[in-house]
Formats: structure tokens, C-alpha cells, sequence
């Protein structure tokens, strides 16, 4: 048996296998696209030319457990339970940082940002923003299309640059204020610097309305980013920890949560 | 969790069915007040021969055109009620004969003087503390200039027998209204949030108190009933929530009906549309001024600075309704739940030692996906 942990966020969607001895054997993102459903629907397809089939057809029997998390977790029909992502990262993240006891997860993703504290392998408390986009991923997304460049390259630039101060926190409002800096003949690296400052801050003061665990680490989309995790780290006084599985906290979280489902059902299965 | 009936009236139903009855009200000559707010004391109403009217706006429907006279980043209840007014679309508003406002919040202050433009709008001033001597005589007189004000526009003579009449009959409903909204406490609960909430707002669109205590001590009855046929005894694993913070008519469904259907029961709702307003008496002997000032100046909104009552009142509601976790709904720009938010967020969490989710949100619907996620989180942080 197979567990597969589906993790569809508004930008990407994150696929993790566990084998039933806990290994990962499979671990791939696709966008996501325009439909959750389409995205839903891919992944299957990809799966099943891995052989892993997660609904029963004619040639093959459904031989994987599937949980789906992230905002599109709806859309995944054939999974057999839906987790929200907040759960997911808070395991998935435990995990993948080896931390035993508290830890607190920043998670920032394309539309939301989270910050969640773990206690004893158990989600304690979260803070998620309400109804803007300040913050997110989708802010340096929107940001990095008016500099006419990728989010990769935006990180490369805000390195290089001085941070010139946006001050709008909406993310409407901060592309009018990027803009006449653009007018002003400010540099990108400048601007794009500031930017990332700007989501940086904005991110630490949501990490501060809550009780912040000693080890700190960040997951999602911007877990790669070391600079990001500095920016953090600075921000915060305590160091940040970022690795380059980190996008695929929830989606491990999700297939750690199915590996748990499967082994309940054998179980119960074995002794009626 | 308990099923609603079949005949269920949701709330929008009942208000809209509630259009012709205010109409045939009017026209057979009785006398209509429209309100917004628990700390209006409707005893003076009722001894006026007249009835109270809420006129607090749970749509977002009329909230476009009152951006064209009021700020955007403004409390939607406040954007809403006072939308209804500006477009005419509120029969209850229409057939008002005054509108009775009170020095609350900074929002609502500042709109009446606007809604005035629209229909005479006489405000109460409403003490922003209670813990000072003269809060409670300022109080009371300013109840005097109220029963006045009421005197002169309908050119009648409120008796203090009136007053006392008045104040048996509401102590009479909020007595039937506490044991309605009681039924939380049994375990497994024997009636939704979502019900109790859609009723109790529901009953401001029916203006005989007498006939809204019999139709709500016969439901309690009813669902008393299937509670000791079906439910006693058996086991239910549903969290059991508390809902404080704003007035949450206007949300209801995004929330409090979207956190029952992934499978919690909300309980008790601590508001003022919920048991909050209830609980507390007036009292029937002595003066009816002090009674009744002593009353509505105990009102637990986070208006009142400081606001230690709130607490007691919520931590007696979670122990007696044996709760797990508590959620505070903050209207988007209410300052004063915002910033209250943070102490009401310490004292579940470190004096009661529950689960805490604090929910900031307006009328629209464009948050509705982000706020099943962090309900689902929560039911599952809860385990």
C-alpha cells in the first residue's frame, strides 16, 4: 500500500508517497493552473504512470491512501479524507525539521500566510491573515510582474539592492507606490529589496501577536529562500530555519495523516 | 446535533414575512420605534404604547451605496443599517416613527448624526465607563430625558406603573429567552447555534411579546422533549464551542452554520443578540429609573472601558455550558472587539485554559473559503 499526501495551494500543487515503511518514495509539484479540479486530476494520471493508483479501475485496484490538504483539498474526489493545510504543515514540518517538541511554523503561501505553534506533535494555536494579501506570496507575485521579472530573480535582485521603504500594506496600493517609484527612476534592486522587506515585516508582526516557539521554521513556497529566512530571523531575533523540502510540509503532513488512516483500517480490518 | 424542523423559517424569511406585519401595524395606528442597540431600554418604549424595532442590518446588500456617503474601512453593520435608511429599502426603518441611536462606538455616533438627515434620530448618551460614581446617575437621568423625549414627540404621559408593566413583561421574556437559550448546557446539546441564533434575531420581526414567548417556551419545550426521548444518554463527540464578540447576524452562515456542519455545536452565543443581554434583570422593586439604569449599564459590550464584567460573565457561560473552545467573530474596523480581542485571546487561553480562534471578517462572502479552513483547523487542533 501507498500513501499519498496531496497538497493543492492557489499557486502549486505538492505530491508526497510514503511507502509503508514511512520512506518518501515520490515528491513532485505541478501548478496548479487555473481549476483545482484539472490540477485534481493530473495528479492522478501522473500517479498512476508511477504505478500508484488511487481509484480502482478495470487494469488495477486502488492500492494507494490518499489525503488531500490546501485550499483545493475539495476538489480532489478520490481522496479518502480532507485535512485542512494548517494540520498538514504543523506534521508534515515537525518531521521534516526533526523537532521534537515546540516548534513554530511560518507558512507563507500563494494566498495565505500562517503561523502555527506545534506543541507535542499537536497544533496549539494559529494566526492566519484576515481578508488581504499583504504578507503572502501572492504580494511579491504581483510585485514581481511589474518589475517584469520571475520570483526567483526578484529574491536575486532584493539581495543586490538597498530596501526602499513601501509603506502601503495593501498590496493594491503598494503596486501604486512601486510604480511611482519605477516613475522616479529607482533602481529594481532597490525596489524589489524593499518589497521583500516589506512582506518580511509584515510577516513577523503576525508572528508576534503570537507565542513564538524557541525553534522557528519556515515552510511553503519561500522555504528555500535562506535570504527570506534571514530577513525573518532578523526581524524576529531568533534564527529562522528554511530547507529545500520545505514547500512540501503539507503535503507530507497529508501523507503522513493518510499513512495513519491506512494503518488504522488494516488494523481494524485484521481484527473483525 | 439537532435537526431544525421542517417548517424552519430561516432569518431572512421571517424578516421578510415580518414586512407586512409591521405594515398592518402602522396602520392600525401603533406606535414604532426603531433601535439598534441592547443598551436602549425598551421598557420606556412599551410604556410609550409603542415597540421597538432593530433595525441592525445583516446584509451586504445596501453596503456600495452607503460608501457613497460613509467611509469604506467601516464596521459593515454600521455601512449596512445605515444603507437600508439611504436606499428607503427597509420597511422597519420606513415605518419607524423615530429612531432611537446611542453614543456606542465612534461609528455608529458619527452615522446617527447622518441617519438624522434621513429620520429624526434621537441618541442616547450612553456613559463609556461604569466605574465611576456619576456613570450611574448620568445614566438614569439621561433614561428620564428618553421617557421625555418619547413624551413630548407622541404628546402622551408615560406613568411609572407604565414602567413597571413594561419591566414584568420584558423580565417575563428574557426569563423564557435565558431557558430557550439554556438548552446548550445539556450534553449532547439539544439545540444548534445556528437555530438559536436565526430565532432569536428572527423574533425582533414579530412584535407581540406575548405571542414571541409562547411560540419560544413551546420550542423549548419541544426540543426538551426529543432531547429526553433521543438524545439523553447517549454520546457525542462534538466540540462544544462558545461564539463571543460582535453581533453576528450578518456572518452567521459563514461561520456559526459553517463550524456546526463540519461538526461542532456552538452551544452558547455570548453577544448581545445572543443569551448576553438576557441573563441580567431588571429589577422589579424600588425606583424603575435606578432599576433600569442599573440594568442597561451593565450591558457587557467592549464599548465600556474598562470592560471587566465581560470576563466573569464568559468564564461563568464556560464553565456552566461545559466548554472546549471558544471563537470571537470581529466585525472588520469594530476597534473596540479588535483591540478587546487580545485580552478576551489571554483569558481563554491562560485563565481557562481552552483553545481560542479569533475570526475578523465583514458581510461578503469572498472570505468564505479562508474561514472554513481555519474552522476546520481549529475542530481538528480541538481533535
Amino acid at each position: 500500500m501507498y500513501y499519498t499526501g496531496i497538497d493543492i495551494g492557489s499557486t502549486a500543487a505538492k505530491i508526497v508517497v510514503l511507502s509503508e515503511t514511512g520512506e518518501v518514495l515520490e515528491e513532485f509539484v505541478i501548478p496548479t493552473g487555473w481549476s483545482s479540479r484539472m490540477a485534481a486530476k493530473n495528479i492522478a494520471e501522473l500517479l498512476s504512470g508511477k504505478g500508484i493508483y488511487v481509484t480502482d479501475t478495470e487494469e488495477h485496484g486502488k492500492n494507494s491512501v490518499v489525503v488531500s490538504t490546501g485550499y483545493g483539498r475539495e476538489a480532489v474526489d478520490f481522496s479518502d479524507k480532507q485535512v485542512t493545510e494548517i494540520t498538514c504543515h504543523a506534521k508534515g514540518a515537525q518531521v521534516l525539521f526533526q523537532k521534537e517538541k515546540a516548534v513554530s511554523v511560518i507558512d507563507v503561501g500563494g494566498q495565505d500566510t500562517k503561523v502555527i505553534l506545534v506543541e507535542n506533535g499537536i497544533v496549539s494555536d494559529f494566526l492566519m491573515n484576515d481578508k488581504c494579501a499583504a504578507g503572502t506570496g501572492k504580494f511579491i507575485e504581483v510585485m514581481a510582474n511589474r518589475l517584469n521579472v520571475d520570483i526567483d530573480d526578484m529574491f536575486a535582485l532584493a539581495k543586490a539592492g538597498e530596501p526602499i521603504p513601501i509603506s502601503a500594506l495593501c498590496t493594491v496600493f503598494a503596486e501604486s507606490e512601486v510604480i511611482s517609484y519605477i516613475a522616479e527612476g529607482r533602481s529594481r534592486e532597490d525596489i524589489a529589496s524593499g518589497v521583500i522587506a516589506s512582506v518580511a515585516n509584515k510577516v513577523a508582526t503576525m508572528c508576534k501577536r503570537q507565542k513564538l516557539a524557541e525553534k522557528v521554521v519556515l515552510t511553503g513556497g519561500l522555504s528555500s529562500n535562506s535570504y527570506f529566512a534571514a530577513l525573518l530571523s532578523d526581524r524576529l531575533g531568533q534564527p529562522v530555519e528554511n530547507s529545500s523540502e520545505g514547500r512540501y510540509a503539507g503535503a507530507l503532513g497529508a501523507a503522513m495523516t493518510a499513512k495513519k488512516l491506512g494503518e488504522r483500517r488494516s488494523r481494524l480490518q485484521a481484527d473483525s | 446535533m439537532q435537526k431544525l424542523p421542517g417548517n424552519f423559517e430561516t432569518y431572512d424569511e421571517t424578516r421578510k414575512a415580518g414586512f407586512l406585519k409591521v405594515k398592518e401595524l402602522k396602520e392600525s395606528g401603533k406606535r414604532v420605534i426603531g433601535t439598534f442597540c441592547s443598551y436602549v431600554p425598551c421598557e420606556i418604549i412599551y410604556a410609550a404604547d409603542a415597540v421597538p424595532c432593530g433595525l441592525c442590518a445583516s446584509s451586504e446588500e445596501p453596503i456600495p451605496e452607503a460608501e457613497s456617503v460613509l467611509p469604506r474601512n467601516l464596521c459593515p453593520l454600521i455601512k449596512a443599517s445605515y444603507g437600508f435608511a439611504l436606499t428607503d429599502k427597509c420597511p422597519y426603518f420606513y415605518y419607524s416613527d423615530l429612531i432611537v441611536g446611542e453614543t456606542t462606538c465612534d461609528g455608529k455616533k458619527k452615522m446617527f448624526e447622518l441617519l438624522n438627515e434621513i429620520k429624526e434620530t434621537y441618541v442616547l448618551k450612553l456613559p463609556n465607563s461604569r466605574d465611576y460614581p456619576e456613570a450611574l446617575k448620568e445614566w438614569r437621568s439621561e433614561i428620564i430625558r428618553f421617557k421625555e423625549k418619547l413624551e413630548d414627540f407622541y404628546g402622551i404621559t408615560i406613568t411609572e406603573d407604565k414602567i413597571r408593566e413594561a419591566i414584568r413583561m420584558k423580565n417575563k421574556e428574557r426569563e423564557v429567552m435565558t431557558e430557550y437559550l439554556s438548552l446548550g448546557k445539556l450534553y449532547p446539546a439539544a439545540i444548534s447555534g445556528y437555530e438559536m441564533g436565526s430565532r432569536t434575531d428572527a423574533a425582533g420581526f414579530s412584535f407581540d411579546i406575548e405571542e414571541r414567548c409562547k411560540t419560544f417556551a413551546a420550542r423549548t419545550e419541544e426540543l426538551k422533549q426529543y432531547w429526553e426521548e433521543h438524545i439523553k444518554g447517549t454520546t457525542s463527540d462534538r466540540p462544544r464551542l462558545l461564539v463571543t464578540g460582535c453581533p453576528n447576524m450578518g456572518v452567521r452562515d459563514k461561520i456559526i452554520k459553517a463550524v456546526e456542519e463540519l461538526g461542532a455545536d456552538c452551544v452558547v452565543i455570548d453577544t448581545c443578540n445572543g443569551i448576553r443581554t438576557q441573563l441580567d434583570k431588571v429589577e422589579e422593586t424600588g425606583d424603575v429609573y435606578d432599576a433600569l439604569a442599573k440594568k442597561y449599564l451593565n450591558v457587557t459590550c467592549s464599548v465600556m472601558s474598562p470592560n471587566q464584567p465581560r470576563f466573569e460573565e464568559m468564564g461563568r457561560l464556560i464553565d456552566e455550558f461545559r466548554v472546549d473552545g471558544v471563537i470571537e467573530v470581529i466585525l472588520q474596523a469594530c476597534h473596540t472587539f479588535n483591540i478587546e480581542s487580545y485580552n478576551v485571546k489571554r483569558y481563554v487561553t491562560e485563565e481557562k485554559g481552552l483553545p481560542y480562534l479569533g475570526l475578523e471578517t465583514d458581510y461578503s462572502q469572498a472570505d468564505k473559503g479562508q474561514i472554513a479552513t481555519r474552522l476546520g483547523a481549529f475542530l481538528e487542533m480541538l481533535g
